[in-house]
C-alpha cells in the first residue's frame, strides 16, 4: 500500500515536472497565458504528489511497514518515535526524497507568490526549478528509490545509524540544512530565468534572488551552527569544527551566498557587478549540488555518506550540465551584464563591499581547494591524503578577521564618497572600542595575536553595528517624538534589509567571539578515577561517584555519575555516557555538558572498568562556547527580519533605484526610503523588499 | 565599473599579482599540510622521508603488544599491516573497544627514535552490519555494571 502509493506518486510527480517545463516554455514562446497557468498548476501538482510520497514514507516508518525497502533499511521497532521520524532524512534514499520534497514546496511557494506577474521571468524560473526537480525525480524513481517491495518481509529492522539516533539535534540540523541548501535553487532559477527571458535590465530577477537568498542563507547559517552543536554534543572530542569535507560542503555555498548578499546591493543601488552577481548565484547553487555529491556519493567516508553506488555519477553529470548551461547563457548575455554604474571614490561603502567580495572569493577558493585536493590527488596519483586543519586555519583566519573588521567599517561608511569629517565621526567610537579591548586583552595577559586581534575587531564591529540602532532610534525619537521601543521597532520595520543585516552581523560577531575564546582559552585534562576520586581543572573539582549500566529499549547505556564542586561546594552533577547500539561494535560517546554563559564544563566518558572499579574521564573547560549557539540564533533572527514579507501600502515611497538619486543612508533614518530602493511597483509579495 | 584605460590596466595588473600570489600561497599551503594515509610498510619504505611529518597510519593492533598504564594514561602498542609493524605511543585512554587484532588509524608523526607519536587514535569499524555474536553484546559484557548500579 505505502509502496504502491509512494512509487506512483513519485512517478507522476516526475511527469508533472516534465510537463511544467514544456508548458512553461511553450506558453512563453506562444505568449499564451493559459499554457503558463497550466505550467504553474503542474508545479503545484508536483508539490502535492511529492508530499503524498513523503506522507506514505512517514506512515510506513511510523507503522513499521518493513515491506518498504527504506523502512527495512533504517527502521526498527525499538527506535523512539522522534528518531523514527528523523530517519526520514537519515539515510540516502530518504534524504533525496526529503530534498525533492523541500524543492517542490519552495517551487510551489515561489510560483504562487508571483503567479500574477507578467513577462517570461517567472515561467522560465518555474521551468528551471522543475528542471532541478526532474533531476531529483529521476534519482527517486531510479537509483535512489526509497520505495520498493521487500520480500520476505522482515520482522524488524536494524534501526538508524547509531550516531544519528543519539541526540535530538538530529531532528533539527538536517531539515535546516535542506531548507538552506535547496533554497539556493530559487535564486539560481531566477538567474537562469532572467537570462532565458532576457529580462536582465530591469532588476526584478535580482530583487527576487536577493529576497530568496536571504531566506535560504538564514536557514543555512542556522544549519551550520546546529551541525557544529551536534558535533560538539555527540562526537565527544570537545570541538565543533574540524574542516572535515562534510562540514566544508555546507560552508562553501554559505560563503558565496554571503558574498552575494553584499555585492547584490552594489547592483541594486549602483548598477555594478552584474556579471559577478550572476556568477555568485550560479556558484552558490553548484556548490550546494557539489556538497550533496561529496556527502551522498560515498566518495568520503563519514557519517553523512551512506552507500557506495552509481548515484555519484548522476551528481557529477548534473553538475557538468548545470555549469555548461549557465556558462553558455552567461556568455550569450554578457553584453547585458555590463556595469552601468561606477565607483566614485576609494573610501566609500562600495569599496568596502568590493573588498568584502574579494575576501569571500579567496575564502571560498581556499575551502574548495582544501576540500577537493584529496579527491583529485587520489584520482590522479592514487595516493590517499587529507588536507590538515592547519592549512585551513592558516589561510582562513586572517581572511575571517579582515571580514569581521570590514563588518564594522561597512555600516560606518556612506555610499558614494566619504568625507574626512564623516569618517572621523563614524569610525571614532568603534575605533575607541577596538583600542580599549586591545589594551584590556593585553593587560589581562592574552598573548595569542589572533585572539587579541579577533576580540579587538569584534568589539570594533559590534560598536559600529550597534551604533546604527542607537543613533537611528535616537534620531527618530527626536524627529517623531516616539518612545524608544517604538522608535526602534519602526526604525527596523522601515528598512528591514538594512537592520536585519546589522542584526546578522551582530550574530556572526557573537559566533566568532565564541570560537576565538573557546579555542584559545580551553583547559583540558584526562584521568582514570576510582569512585570517590577527583580531578581539578581550572578551579572546578570533578568527582567520580559511580559507574553504572542500564538496559534500555533500543540500546545499552554505561554512564558515570560525576559531581562538580567549586570552592568546596557542589554546583551540579553530570552524567557522561557511552551508548551501545546493537548495530555497531563501537559505542557512541555521549558527553555531558554543563553550559554557563562564561564557560562550558564538558565531560566525556572515555573508558570504564567492566566492574565499575574505575572510569577514565576527559574534562574540558571551554569559555564562551554557548555564545556560538546564541550567535546562530541571532543570525537567524536577523535573516528573519530581513526576509519577513511585507505588503507594500499604496503610496509607499517611490522607486529610487536610479543611482543619481540614491540617497546616502545617514544615521538619521528617513522611514522606508533610506535603502529600500528597489521595490517593484506591484502590490503582491513578489516585489516587496 | 567604468574607469579610464590606464587606470584599468593598473587595476588588472594589480589584481593579477594579488590573485597569483594568493594562489601560490594557497598551493604551497596545501603541499605543506598534506597528511598522507599510509600503512606501516609504506611508512618504513619512505626511510628518513617518513620522519616528522603528519601521517595517518592504518593497520591492525598486534595481539599482546598492548601496554596500557591507566594511571599515567600511557599507551604503547605495535601496529601492523601483516608485513611490517611500527611501535605506536599515545597519551590518553584508548577507545573502549580497543584491543588486539582490531583495525585502527592513528594520526601523528613518526619520530627519529622509531616510535610513532600519535595524538589521535581511531578504531576503524566496518560499515557492514553483522549481528553481535553472543560474547559481543554490550548488555552481556557489562552485566555487572547493571547489578551494582541498580538504576
Amino acid at each position: 500500500m505505502n509502496n504502491a502509493l509512494g512509487t506512483s506518486a513519485l512517478r507522476v510527480a516526475l511527469g508533472m515536472a516534465l510537463a511544467a517545463i514544456g508548458l512553461a516554455v511553450w506558453g512563453v514562446r506562444r505568449r499564451d497565458e493559459d499554457f503558463v497557468r497550466a505550467a504553474y498548476a503542474a508545479v503545484y501538482a508536483n508539490a502535492v504528489l511529492i508530499s503524498l510520497a513523503v506522507a506514505a514514507m512517514l506512515t510506513a516508518l511510523l507503522t513499521h511497514d518493513f515491506s518498504v525497502k527504506y523502512v527495512a533499511q533504517v527502521g526498527s521497532r525499538a527506535t523512539p518515535t522522534l528518531y523514527t521520524i528523523a530517519s526520514l532524512w537519515g539515510a540516502l534514499e530518504g534524504s533525496i526524497l526529503f530534498w525533492g520534497w523541500v524543492l517542490s514546496l519552495y517551487a510551489a511557494a515561489v510560483i504562487y507568490a508571483n503567479r500574477k506577474r507578467a513577462g517570461a521571468l517567472v515561467p522560465y524560473a518555474a521551468a528551471t526549478l522543475m528542471g532541478i526537480a526532474v533531476f531529483f525525480g529521476i534519482l527517486l524513481v531510479g537509483p535512489a528509490s526509497p520505495f520498493g517491495l521487500v520480500s520476505p518481509i522482515p520482522a524488524d529492522g536494524p534501526g538508524p545509524n547509531p550516531l544519528l539516533q543519539n541526540h535530538p539535534l538530529m531532528a533539527v540540523h538536517p531539515p535546516l540544512l535542506y531548507l538552506g541548501y535547496v533554497g539556493m535553487s530559487v535564486p539560481f532559477a531566477f538567474a537562469i530565468g532572467a537570462m532565458l527571458s532576457g529580462e536582465l535590465e530591469d532588476d526584478a530577477w535580482i530583487t527576487f534572488s536577493r529576497r530568496w537568498t536571504i531566506v535560504a542563507w538564514g536557514f543555512l547559517s542556522a544549519a551550520i551552527i546546529a551541525g557544529m552543536w551536534w558535533s560538539y554534543e555527540v562526537l565527544g572530542w570537545g570541538g565543533y569544527w574540524a574542516w572535515d569535507p562534510v562540514e566544508n560542503a555546507s560552508f562553501m555555498p554559505w560563503l558565496t551566498a554571503t558574498a552575494f548578499l553584499h555585492s547584490v546591493m552594489l547592483q541594486q543601488r549602483r548598477g555594478m557587478l552584474k556579471l559577478w552577481n550572476m556568477c555568485l548565484v550560479v556558484s552558490t547553487f553548484v556548490l550546494t549540488i557539489l556538497g550533496t555529491f561529496l556527502t551522498r556519493s560515498g566518495i568520503l567516508s563519514s557519517v553523512h555518506a551512506f552507500t557506495q553506488g552509481p548515484i555519484g555519477y548522476y551528481f557529477l553529470g548534473f553538475i557538468a550540465l548545470v555549469l555548461l548551461i549557465s556558462l553558455v547563457l552567461i556568455a550569450g548575455q554578457s553584453g547585458r551584464l555590463r556595469a552601468s554604474g561606477s565607483l566614485d571614490a576609494a573610501v566609500s561603502r562600495e569599496s568596502v563591499f568590493l573588498l568584502n567580495n574579494l575576501l569571500f572569493a579567496a575564502f571560498t577558493f581556499t575551502v574548495v581547494l582544501g576540500t577537493l585536493f584529496p579527491l583529485v590527488a587520489e584520482a590522479l596519483r592514487g595516493v590517499k591524503v587529507s588536507v590538515g586543519a592547519p592549512f585551513f586555519n592558516r589561510m582562513t583566519l586572517p581572511m575571517g578577521m579582515a571580514l569581521i573588521f570590514l563588518a564594522g567599517v561597512g555600516p560606518a561608511l556612506p555610499w558614494k564618497r566619504a568625507t574626512r569629517a564623516e569618517l572621523r565621526s563614524q569610525l571614532m567610537p568603534p575605533a575607541i572600542a577596538l583600542v580599549v579591548v586591545l589594551a584590556l586583552s593585553l593587560a589581562l595577559g592574552v598573548r595569542e595575536p589572533y585572539a587579541v586581534l579577533t576580540f579587538a575587531f569584534a568589539a570594533f564591529a559590534l560598536v559600529a553595528n550597534g551604533r546604527e540602532f542607537w543613533s537611528g532610534t535616537r534620531a527618530r525619537m527626536r524627529s517623531h517624538g516616539e518612545a524608544a521601543p517604538i522608535a526602534l521597532a519602526r526604525l527596523i520595520g522601515g528598512n528591514r534589509h538594512r537592520y536585519g543585516g546589522y542584526v546578522a552581523h551582530i550574530g556572526i560577531i557573537t559566533v566568532v567571539m565564541g570560537i576565538a575564546a573557546s579555542t584559545t582559552f580551553k583547559s583540558e585534562n584526562e584521568a582514570t578515577l576510582k569512585p570517590g576520586g577527583s580531578l581539578v581543572v581550572r578551579g572546578i573539582t570533578v568527582r567520580l561517584d559511580r559507574v553504572w549500566g542500564q538496559e534500555q529499549q533500543q540500546r545499552f547505556v554505561v554512564g558515570a555519575d560525576v559531581t562538580l564542586l567549586e570552592h568546596g561546594r557542589a554546583i551540579g552533577t553530570l552524567t557522561p555516557r557511552q551508548n551501545f547500539y546493537p548495530t555497531s561494535e563501537q559505542p557512541v560517546p555521549t558527553p555531558s555538558v554543563r553550559s554557563r554563559a562564561d564557560a562550558d564544563i564538558y565531560i566525556n566518558l572515555m573508558a570504564f572498568d567492566e566492574r565499575g572499579a574505575s572510569a577514565t574521564l576527559r574534562i574540558l573547560i571551554e569559555p564562551l562556547v554557548s555564545w556560538i549557539w546564541l550567535g546562530g540564533l541571532i543570525v537567524m533572527f536577523g535573516a528573519g527580519i530581513a526576509s519577513w514579507p511585507t505588503r507594500r501600502r499604496a503610496g509607499a515611497p517611490a522607486d529610487v533605484r536610479a543611482p543619481a538619486r540614491a540617497p546616502r543612508p545617514s544615521p538619521a533614518p528617513h522611514g522606508a526610503s533610506a535603502t529600500a530602493t528597489h521595490a517593484a511597483p506591484s502590490t503582491d509579495l513578489s516585489g516587496a523588499d | 565599473m567604468r574607469v579610464s584605460g590606464s587606470r584599468r590596466a593598473v587595476l588588472v595588473v594589480a589584481l593579477a599579482v594579488i590573485v597569483s600570489g594568493f594562489a601560490y600561497l594557497t598551493y604551497g599551503g596545501v603541499g605543506d599540510n598534506l597528511v598522507y594515509f599510509l600503512t606501516p610498510a609504506e611508512l618504513l619504505a619512505k626511510g628518513s622521508d617518513g620522519f616528522d611529518r603528519p601521517v595517518r597510519l592504518g593497520g591492525m593492533v598486534v595481539p599482546n603488544s598492548v601496554q596500557w598504564h591507566a594511571d599515567q594514561l600511557d599507551l604503547r602498542f605495535r601496529l601492523t599491516d601483516g608485513t611490517q609493524s611500527v611501535l605506536v605511543h599515545s597519551h590518553g585512554a584508548p577507545p573502549q573497544m580497543f584491543r588486539g587484532n582490531i583495525g585502527v588509524v592513528v594520526e601523528g608523526k613518526y619520530d627519529r627514535s622509531g616510535v610513532f607519536e600519535s595524538h589521535n587514535l581511531m578504531v576503524k569499524h566496518s560499515n557492514e552490519y553483522h549481528p553481535p555474536k553472543p560474547g559481543e553484546k554490550a548488555s552481556d559484557m557489562y552485566k555487572t555494571l547493571v547489578r551494582e548500579g541498580g538504576s
